[in-house]
């Protein structure tokens, strides 16, 4: 007789050598989970090689989903259950299972030569070091040959199957219903029947294994979340952020021209993008990331929405160009996917060290708006929101995000066309006086947009500093002083045009207020709600406009003895907010590849209101 | 020369009407003068509106061009005029798109636009002013200069071997290749003209004089004394014939070309000029020692080759057209639901 128990919430991380599709069962069951209704985070986690040695520590590829009846903001702290292919996989992540968890091992996976390169002396899964968890060990490997006896393909091609027998199994534990996953290989396989059988009959044989077999007597079931009603999808950071460009481009009437060059983790935008060309698209993969800036500062140029996207060490490559559009005053959008530095740094580790970059980083005085996403449905509101900043006010405008919500997966309820703002376009198509001024600026200090093809507004821009309101070159001292404070209170008057900052959660006023920006989202809001579910006067607020900040950020912090800072950098926005609002900021910083958890968050709050 | 073609708002216009008004600075007697002239006499026979031109140039000297002509202009940075061309290209694939540059802007820090911009085959005219030398800031020597050239960077003599402009663009797949000089205005007007007739990336490399860095670094090829020794002008369907009274020719010996002398050889036998030929046009494109030298070739000058091939704005506009026939235009509520949904009561 099998029981089965309810959870509130459960932590699944699914690992294995980089081949062993791990990758993909994370996902199928990610939209498994989304369909049945329950919140969820995840945190998929590569090796930087694409097929690091087999069987070893770096080979190995993770999936964290983490899923509950309530609202999720993090893909979890700890794992409640831990799936191990090999041997390395286990070693990778023993650390992480809260004790108690369950460990479900492919033995075959740990057969001498596997357990040699994880560097085990012994088998763990024989020698007693796993007494504190619950230990199921399946032969995936012999069991999957098994059910594809009948099947026409070869060993290798059997034995790639073995992932769809541990979402099958992994389906029955959780008391799903498989069939989103059937639908999607007969989508994905229809060309190839045998491919496609082997799947299939791998992921039931893994459901009917949980069904059979004595040892697992008990399976889980989480309710459906108590969401707010509306039609909901599954999205990832980074296809969002195509999808938001997409819209604003729909939205403002203009053609959008992508202009970039492939880097981890901000590809996946030009992938997405790139298969839109029937949404008024071009995307160009340049010959290099200054080439990808100044392409897309091409296509603005010509009355269109310019963007280029790319990861740290693609947007110092192109700060010059960057420069070059704050110079011109034309709409250009550059997003920048962070990932861990400096120089290569680590490329497939998420991490918030760009942010003083994108503030500073530039020759001369060079403002630029900074945007934030915090969780992967937001990239696409903070891509809507930048398009229609960079042509509202003309100016290039930077939108960080991280491979950590750009990878990242959450259920979204996702707005229908009509609820998106129309973007206005202003551009200029005759002179207004008898002699055209390109850089003559209205009350916002927002000038004229005149693009090639109008008769009477042939004009002459550059990079050279410019004289007010005609735009020749000028070297006049004093013009040069006035035109650098020009640029800056233009890009500040923005603050009149966005909302006011809003406490996420906890009160108004009290005696913490924890400030983040970026993918540090659900950690803080997690372990804030926690802290005001045990009495703590703790708020979360969260940054999306950093440059310029909104009006009202320096009187919602006074509202709260301490504020602190949490950041995965060395402290970047800490420095920022000390600066303009010298306000005694704490920071707390973790620069480890991977988010901060709710844990560190609620520890790090109770020090500072204990001291 | 073609005939002054009537403009589609101004009626004709004249090279008076490209003139911007701002003030030109560069250095009185500068080769510079004569290319901006030609190009303004040249402009109103395009036939095309002053609205639908836009000059784009990098850094350096040449790269002033754009303020002294009234169309639309970028100055932008250095290198990258290629690059910012490219995007306009893709997207307002009805401009004409000049890209004004240097020897070192061109060669050296946008070295690698060039090459690039070159294979993708835009409808873009390229024109790199070659003057050997760094001008603007103020006598280094260039990635055309020669070896041994003593400049303010190499006292003494630089050790960099130089590029060949033109075989360089050869090899990046240039679909239109030609070279002009300062110094010859009505052949470098011709020159101009044909890079604009030229659907894809044109090319032209113009010897410009900067006589305050590097005065006479052409002069054997422009001063009249010895240009007819040192020059080959070429014309399609024309033999290779040069020389003060034309008296020599170039005859090609399998691939190995010879000079020759028309006294004892016939003009029959010399090398007739295709600029549809690739592999002639490579040899041409080595025709680079110093003429003075004898036994040399001279200096080739006009057009050295011209393909036609797809244009890069031309395919990518195509794709488009292609997946709007194909998907049909995007639905934006369809993009924004993806493939799976739920509602939540
Ligand atoms: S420095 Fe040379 S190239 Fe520059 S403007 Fe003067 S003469 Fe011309």
């Amino acid at each position: 007789m099998k029981v089965t128990e309810e959870k509130d919430n459960v932590v699944i991380k699914f690992a294995g050598d980089s081949g062993d599709g791990m990758q993909l069962v994370g996902s199928q069951f990610t939209n498994n989970t989304a369909l049945f209704g329950n919140d969820l985070g995840t945190f998929p986690d590569f090796p930087a090689e694409i097929r690091a040695p087999q069987g070893t520590l770096p080979g190995v590829s993770g999936f964290q989903i983490h899923f509950g009846n309530a609202e999720i903001y993090t893909p979890g702290d700890t794992y409640d259950v831990l799936v191990a292919m090999n041997s390395a996989a286990l070693k990778a992540n023993l650390d992480n299972l809260r004790k108690g968890g369950i460990i479900i091992a492919n033995t075959s996976g740990f057969d001498s030569k596997n357990l040699r390169l994880a560097g085990y002396e012994e088998s763990p899964l024989e020698d007693g070091q796993l007494q504190d968890y619950e230990l199921y060990r399946i032969d995936v490997t012999k069991i999957t040959r098994e059910a594809l006896k009948e099947n026409g393909l070869g060993m290798r091609d059997k034995d790639r199957s073995k992932n769809m027998f541990v979402l099958g199994f992994i389906y029955w534990l959780f008391d799903r219903d498989p069939q989103n996953t059937l639908n999607f290989l007969e989508r994905k396989f229809s060309k190839l029947p045998d491919v496609l059988d082997a799947n299939v009959k791998a992921l039931k044989a893994g459901y009917n294994f949980g069904n059979i077999t004595e040892a697992f007597s008990v399976k889980y079931r989480v309710k459906p979340a108590k969401m707010p009603a509306g039609t909901y999808r599954s999205i990832n950071g980074n296809p969002a952020m195509a999808m938001g460009i997409i819209s604003a481009g729909v939205k403002s009437g203009l053609q959008v021209f992508y202009g970039t060059y492939p880097i981890t983790p901000a590809s996946d935008i030009l992938h997405e993008l790139a298969r839109h060309k029937n949404y008024n698209i071009k995307t160009y993969q340049a010959e290099d990331e200054i080439a990808a800036v100044c392409a897309a500062i091409g296509a603005s140029y010509g009355g269109n929405i310019g963007v280029t996207g790319t990861s740290g060490p693609g947007l110092a490559l192109k700060s010059e160009a960057m420069g070059l559009a704050v110079m011109l005053e034309l709409p250009l959008v550059v997003l920048d996917i962070q990932r861990a530095g400096p120089s290569t740094g680590l490329p497939t580790k998420t991490e918030q060290a760009d942010l003083l970059q994108a503030f500073y980083g530039r020759n001369g005085e060079c403002p630029m708006p900074i945007i934030a996403a915090s969780t992967p449905s937001s990239c696409f509101e903070v891509a809507f929101e930048a398009v229609r900043i960079a042509l509202e006010h003309m100016t290039p405008v930077l939108v960080l995000s991280d491979g950590y919500i750009a990878n990242g997966a959450e259920p979204w309820k996702f707005p229908k066309a009509d609820e998106l703002a129309e973007i206005k376009v202003n551009i200029q198509t005759k002179p207004n006086d008898d002699k055209f001024m390109p850089y003559q600026r209205d009350e916002r200090l927002v000038r004229n947009w005149a693009v090639p093809g109008h008769s009477g507004l042939e004009h002459r821009i550059g990079g050279l500093e410019k004289e007010d309101v005609t735009g020749n070159v000028s070297y006049d001292p004093e013009n040069h002083e006035k035109m650098v404070k020009i640029r800056e209170q233009k890009v500040e008057n923005i603050a009149n045009y966005i909302p006011d900052q809003e406490i996420e959660i906890g009160p108004e006023k009290g005696d913490v207020l924890v400030l983040g920006w970026g993918s540090t989202f659900g950690g803080i809001k997690s372990a804030v709600k926690e802290l005001n579910d045990a009495g703590y006067k703790v708020s979360h607020a969260h940054l999306r406009y950093i440059k310029p900040f909104p009006k009202n950020l320096g009187e919602l912090m006074g509202n709260f003895k301490k504020v602190l800072v949490p950041e995965i950098n060395n402290g970047q926005l800490i420095r920022i907010i000390r600066d303009k609002y010298l306000v005694p900021a704490v920071a707390f910083n973790k620069i480890k590849g991977v988010p901060i958890t709710k844990k560190e968050i609620t520890d790090e709050v109770k020090k500072l209101i204990e001291e | 020369m073609a005939e002054v073609i009537e403009n589609k708002q101004n009626g004709v216009l004249t090279a008076k009407e490209f003139v911007s008004g701002q003030e030109v600075r560069w250095c009185p007697g500068c080769g510079d003068y004569s290319i901006l002239k030609q190009m303004q006499s040249v402009l109103p026979q395009l036939g095309v509106s002053k609205e639908d031109i836009v000059f784009i140039s990098g850094i350096g000297c040449s790269s002033r061009f754009p303020y002294y002509l009234d169309t639309f202009g970028m100055h932008s940075i250095h290198g990258r005029a290629p690059a910012i061309a490219s995007g306009l290209k893709s997207t307002r694939p009805e401009l004409s798109v000049w890209v004004i540059t240097g020897d070192g802007d061109a060669l050296s820090i946008g070295g690698n636009h060039i090459i690039h911009s070159l294979r993708r085959n835009f409808d873009i005219n390229v024109l790199m002013f070659n003057n050997e030398i760094y001008g603007l800031t103020k006598g280094q020597y260039s990635p055309t200069s020669p070896v041994k050239k003593v400049t303010k960077s190499t006292p003494f003599g630089s050790l960099d071997h130089p590029f060949n402009p033109l075989a360089l663009v050869l090899g990046a797949d240039g679909t239109f290749v030609a070279r002009a000089m300062d110094r010859d205005p009505k052949h470098l007007q011709q020159m101009i003209l044909r890079a604009h007739q030229h659907k894809g990336t044109s090319f032209l490399e113009v010897y410009q004089n900067c006589n305050i860095f590097n005065d006479g670094a052409f002069f054997s090829f422009t001063e009249k004394d010895v240009k007819k020794k040192h020059t080959l002008f070429l014309e399609e369907g024309q033999p290779l014939v040069f020389g003060e009274n034309e008296e020599k020719g170039v005859k090609l010996d399998g691939f190995t070309p010879v000079i020759v002398d028309l006294d004892s050889t016939s003009k029959n036998e010399l090398w007739i000029h295709d600029e549809k030929d690739y592999i002639k046009s490579t040899i041409l494109s080595r025709f680079f020692e110093d003429p003075s030298v004898e036994g040399n070739f001279p200096r080739p000058f006009g057009v050295f080759y011209v393909k036609e091939r797809n244009t890069y704005e031309d395919e990518i506009c195509n794709q488009v057209e292609q997946m709007l026939t194909v998907k049909g235009k995007g639905d934006l509520d369809k993009l924004i639901a993806g493939n799976e949904t739920w509602v939540i009561e």
